[in-house]
């Protein structure tokens, strides 16, 4: 144990104090995955800092408000040109970042390969230069101007909007770089973003954020924090609206908060209707994606199928698919699969699963194609392999299950109870065209997406909200009544 | 470190008043004329014979670590030695942070200490003739008046706001956060309504509550606040320049110290731009000093720099306790010109405890 200061001097990124950089006295490091090398030193914004910025928000607000609409959506198309190719200043006296920088920042510490994170900014870029149809989406095609104004008509009547906050707190995961596309739109909805990266993944965030300021954005709407545990409450607590990432516990602890939105576990399904599940054999593939897309670390990535009848048969088929599906170095150009950042957590899932196969009903078809353990090493970074597990019952222990990897339980429902016992579901791709049962599919309470037909629940259409509707959530609707004198 | 730079003789002077105290108090506890009742029937069944084999600091390492439990299962009266028979005393608490609290009997080693500590304090930033304010802990600790002291020292007089800190820790461990936080406003109210009607020069609290409190005024527009003392929870070098840059703007003097109802008070080293804001702690010596010891193997201090577990030895006539280890770790600190003995630095609570310590406002 020893105070003494780092040797070598590594690239360092500073917290974002509306815009302004701030090197702090208390930094984190983080390594390569699987090597002692260290990569980067972040330094940490203590919660005081965080709350003491937050009484000058309303400037970063202000400034953000002048801006019209349109200049925004003119400036997030070239923020999102300058993400794609460009080269961002990030780190304090360090050298620009470009976008093979980024990847290979990403990849060594987030164990994302490649492949993916090359997805990943795809769906980003999409979100930078298609805003105008995202908010289009979101505000079902409201003339932008209205917000410039604060009212004006829309359909024929007379509209007008309020925000109901001066900033969106957003507390970030590690886990996948496409959930930044959730806040992305704040900035042009005009209510600048107070930003906690996750402690693996500092770096699309800040890739984000300097390509919006690049491209013409205000810097004073963008704060940047890494902190610890209680600077993450601070900025659920000093937000008026706020989104979240966690698991079950921050589900819970945030449900009815009106101001905090919660993204936790997905559950999300594949469920195939009576009409279609003789044709079990041409969904296959439409399973396989909806579980291994990704790497399987989305909540929109499926976790369960649930089918009238053949379960054990779809089973067998997902496994064969999955049999096809190798760990791999990161720069494959074919990985599919990510490794674990912390390689404890993948001890930890094996063993959940393990014990869960213990409990009779439960049997997992992927171990009898593959010829290695589940748990693999592949140049020092550990990867889970697919894994499919038949259930006799929904009521088993290991059914629903979601991890951090391509995992799907199948099980057989009736159709008639279908919909009483999935549970909360963010997505169900519902394989059917039996008109009755879609009624109840689209009546059903506890589905958030719902796809209809054969398309994978990992399928996003960008005019479509995800998880709540992120303008509904930072502007209200208000009565405005105007004398025409 | 420019001030660190310690003449030899400085050293040895100060080691070597150390042992003369070592001796003198090893005298006053364990002669039956003087001595302790505890002490007096510990050295009874002891393997060895204090006033005989304890010459000096280093052979302090005789005894054993001083065990909590003395001070709560013990009787006051034990620890009265001869010489104090039949003087009234004062009960002191301690914070009870890591269980049941702790007593110590005291008469005049509070005034003692605090009398030393305010001849250090700058008239600019502590003008005498003027009112303090402490926002913290009150009830039975020795804080409370011992800082009613030092302002009478200072020829001040003090307010005070308590905060109950074992309150503040059950709902914590409780996640009653709201509580919490209610009843961190209902202290910070009162602490307002005290600034806003009267003329306040210097305030004593801890850095939660400094924090809380100017989330609601601005100590520098609103108040006639020149100084503030911040001691109880820990304090990271980020958390001192926050409290120095941010809420204190570079224009209100900031003094931290450390110091509990065991030890009385350790100065800090005034900060200079190499300390990086890293506070330096000095403990009364002689009449208290510290040591950083290795957690395994507590005979040994760790080196200059080096993380360990902090160890108290209290050495007065009201109470001697040797090698007490305190709830707390802290990195070894070279002596300095000012306070030419080993000093600690960057304390927080002790990692490797096998129960959690909730630090909570104080």
């Amino acid at each position: 144990m020893s105070d003494s200061s780092v040797q070598v001097e590594l690239p360092h990124i500073p917290v974002l104090r509306q815009g302004k950089a701030y090197t702090s006295l208390e930094k984190t490091e983080i390594t390569r995955l699987g090597s002692e090398e260290k990569l980067v030193e972040i330094s940490q914004a203590n919660a005081g800092l965080i709350r003491r910025d937050f009484r000058k928000i309303h400037k970063a607000y202000s400034v953000l408000q002048e801006i019209p609409s349109a200049d925004l959506l003119k400036m997030s198309k070239e923020a999102g040109e300058i993400f794609m190719n460009g080269e961002v200043s990030m780190f304090e006296g360090g050298k620009p970042q470009g976008p093979q920088d980024y990847m290979d920042s990403l990849s060594a510490t987030s164990g994302l390969p490649y492949a993916l994170i090359k997805r990943n900014m795809a769906k980003i870029y999409q979100v930078f230069t298609e805003m105008e149809q995202i908010l289009a989406g979101l505000t079902r095609g409201m003339d932008l101007s209205i917000i410039d104004n604060g009212y004006g008509q829309q359909g024929g009547v007379n509209v007008s909007f309020f925000p109901v906050t001066q900033a969106l707190g957003v507390v970030l995961p590690s886990n996948s770089p496409g959930v930044n596309s959730l806040w992305m739109p704040s900035l042009v909805l005009k209510v600048p973003v107070i930003l906690k990266p996750g402690r693996e993944e500092p770096w699309t965030p800040l890739r984000i954020i300097h390509s919006f300021i690049k491209a013409g954005f205000p810097p004073e709407a963008f704060s940047f924090y890494p902190t610890s545990h209680e600077g993450s409450g601070t900025i659920m607590d000093i937000c008026d609206r706020a989104l979240i990432f966690g698991d079950v516990s921050t589900v819970e602890k945030y449900a009815g908060n009106p101001g905090v939105q919660v993204h936790g576990p997905g559950w999300s399904k594949v469920i195939i209707g009576d009409d279609e599940i003789e044709n079990w054999e041409k969904y296959i593939d439409i399973i396989v994606e909806s579980v291994v897309a990704n790497g399987g670390r989305s909540c929109i990535n499926a976790s369960a199928v649930v089918v009238p009848k053949y379960a054990k048969e779809i089973s067998e088929a997902v496994a064969k698919k999955f049999a096809d599906i190798k760990a791999t170095s990161e720069d494959d150009p074919n990985a599919t699969l990510s490794a674990f950042a912390n390689p404890k957590m993948a001890d930890y899932i094996d063993a959940m699963i393990d014990d869960g196969l213990e409990t009779a009903g439960a049997q997992e078809l992927s171990a009898n194609y593959r010829d290695c353990q589940r748990r693999v090493e592949v140049d020092g970074r550990s990867l889970m392999l697919p894994t499919i597990v038949y259930c006799d019952s929904v009521e088993h222990p290991l059914f629903n299950k979601e991890f951090l990897f391509p995992f799907v339980t199948v099980a057989e429902v009736p159709q008639s109870d279908v919909l009483d016992k999935i549970g909360d579901s963010l997505v169900v791709s519902a394989i059917t065209h039996d008109e009755k049962f879609i009624r109840d599919l689209l009546s059903c309470s506890h589905i958030d997406r719902l796809n209809l037909g054969p398309v994978p629940t990992n399928h996003v259409e960008w005019d479509q909200p995800h998880e709540g509707n992120l303008f509904e959530f930072l502007y209200r609707r208000r009565s405005i009544q105007r004398s025409q004198s | 470190m420019s001030t660190d730079l310690v003449e030899e003789t400085a050293l040895q002077a100060a080691s070597d008043a150390l042992d003369a105290r070592v001796r003198e108090i090893i005298q006053w506890h364990f002669s039956p004329e003087t001595g302790t009742p505890f002490w007096l029937d510990w050295a009874s069944k002891a393997n060895f014979d204090p006033l005989k084999d304890v010459q000096s600091a280093s052979d302090l390492l005789k005894f054993d670590h001083f065990q909590d439990d003395w001070l709560r299962f013990e009787q006051p009266e034990r620890w009265v030695p001869k010489a104090y028979e039949g003087k009234p005393f004062t009960v002191f608490e301690t914070g009870g942070t890591t269980g049941m609290p702790k007593q110590r009997i005291g008469w005049e080693d509070y005034e003692t200490d605090y009398y030393d500590y305010a001849k250090t304090l700058d008239d600019k930033a502590f003008p005498p003739g003027g009112y303090w304010l402490m926002m913290g802990p009150t009830g039975p600790r020795r804080l409370r008046l011992s800082i009613e002291y030092l302002a009478h020292q200072r020829k001040c007089s003090c307010y005070f706001i308590d905060m109950d800190a074992r309150w503040v820790k059950k709902l914590i461990e409780r996640k009653q956060f709201d509580q919490a936080k209610a009843y961190m406003e209902h202290v910070i109210d009162q602490t307002e309504t005290i600034l806003k009607h009267r003329k306040v020069d210097a305030l004593f609290t801890t850095p939660k509550l400094l924090e809380a409190l100017c989330e609601r005024v601005s100590i520098i527009d609103d108040t006639d606040i020149k100084a503030v003392f911040c001691a109880g929870t820990s304090m990271s070098p980020q958390d001192v320049r926050f409290m120095i840059e941010e809420l204190l703007e570079n224009e209100i003097s900031f003094v931290p110290i450390y110091g509990n109802t065991l030890m009385g008070l350790a100065s800090s080293k005034p900060l200079e731009p190499e300390d990086n804001f890293s506070i330096s702690y000095y403990p009364p010596q002689p009449r208290a000093f510290t040591r950083v010891v290795d957690p395994k193997h507590t005979e040994n201090v760790v080196e200059y720099g080096e993380i360990g577990r902090v160890e108290l030895t209290t050495l007065t006539k009201e109470l001697f306790m040797p090698r007490f280890l305190e709830r707390d770790e802290a990195v070894r600190r070279k002596p300095c010109r000012l306070y030419p003995w080993d000093g600690v630095g960057d304390v927080r609570p002790f990692g490797a405890s096998e129960k959690k310590i909730v630090e909570g406002v104080y």
